[in-house]
């Protein structure tokens, strides 16, 4: 393994994870509930009474996130280099897996660590380990 | 009242996603390729959101009701099933083969990246399929 610090981005890095943290801390401490965006979006497709508003608020919070963003800064630049076929496929095993294994790199990885849950440890350390082999068999072993 | 902090919650965990470089799928990519040129940023995003959230939900989970009167609906579940791992590995390659989990994705669909849109309704059909799953599971429960 050698280390990219030209990639590498420390100080940004941790102060957009402080203020994840802070968007988790509001979350549980106002709303009583986990910032696992898997679970907030999913639960809008099977809607029940009450249950939309606060889901819906959320994710439109997500949405603009960029354009409150843009009033201050310029925006990153995104590069997303799969093509529209590999696109599809990732994200039906996104949508399935997260909503199967109960959550995401939100949920279980940011909340779920921080709760000390031994259920999200073990999702996070899972989700991750195979990440990693996945990027390894696509670009070290297929060459893609 | 919730659904404004909720709204609020979303906003800042959007901005922390833009901020930490996370919603750029190349950049998450980067700190994948464990064999390749490697970027820890992602590490030090984990460690920001954690750090906060440790404190945060060590507040929340003595509270039995939110600071806005809500309930707490934090979850109890400590079973390491098959649907957790099983799920988890699902989610990991997917994430593994585009760089986008549900936050990322949602913030770049914010930022009009068309390709964002492909992944979502993808991830989102994903999640249908999990739903229409879970429903027929529950269909042949009741009448077991």
């Amino acid at each position: 393994m050698s280390v990219d610090w030209n990639a590498f981005t420390s100080w940004s890095a941790l102060v957009g994870g402080v203020l994840i943290g802070i968007a988790a801390a509001m979350f549980a401490l106002l709303n009583g509930r986990i910032a696992g965006i898997s679970g907030v979006i999913g639960g809008l497709l099977k809607p029940a009474p009450g249950d939309v508003a606060w889901r819906a608020a959320f994710v439109v919070g997500l949405l603009s996130a960029p354009l409150v963003y843009s009033l201050f800064a310029v925006l990153p630049e995104l590069h997303i280099a799969a093509p529209s076929g590999t696109l599809v496929l990732a994200g039906l095993l996104v949508g399935i897996g997260t909503r199967y294994g109960s959550g995401c790199t939100s949920g279980h990885g940011v909340c779920g660590l921080s709760r000390l849950s031994p259920r999200s440890l073990v999702a996070t350390a899972t989700f991750m380990g195979a990440g990693f082999v996945t990027v390894y068999v696509i670009r070290h072993l297929l060459g893609i | 009242m919730l659904v404004i902090a909720s709204l609020l919650a979303g906003l800042v965990f959007g901005l922390g996603l833009i901020v930490s470089g996370m919603a750029n799928p190349a950049k998450v990519l980067g700190f994948l390729n464990l064999a390749g040129p490697w970027d820890p940023s992602l590490a030090l995003v984990m460690v920001g959101a954690i750090a906060v959230g440790l404190v945060a939900f060590h507040v929340a989970r003595k509270r039995t009701t939110s600071l806005l009167g809500a309930a707490m609906e934090l979850p109890i579940s400590r079973q390491i099933d098959r649907r957790l791992v099983l799920g988890s590995v699902l989610f990991g390659v997917g994430w593994g083969i585009v760089g986008f989990c549900p936050g990322p994705a949602i913030v770049a669909l914010g930022m009009g990246q068309a390709k964002a849109v492909v992944f979502v309704v993808a991830m989102l059909f994903g999640m249908g399929i999990f739903e229409l799953f879970e429903r027929r599971k529950q269909a042949v429960l009741m009448r077991a």
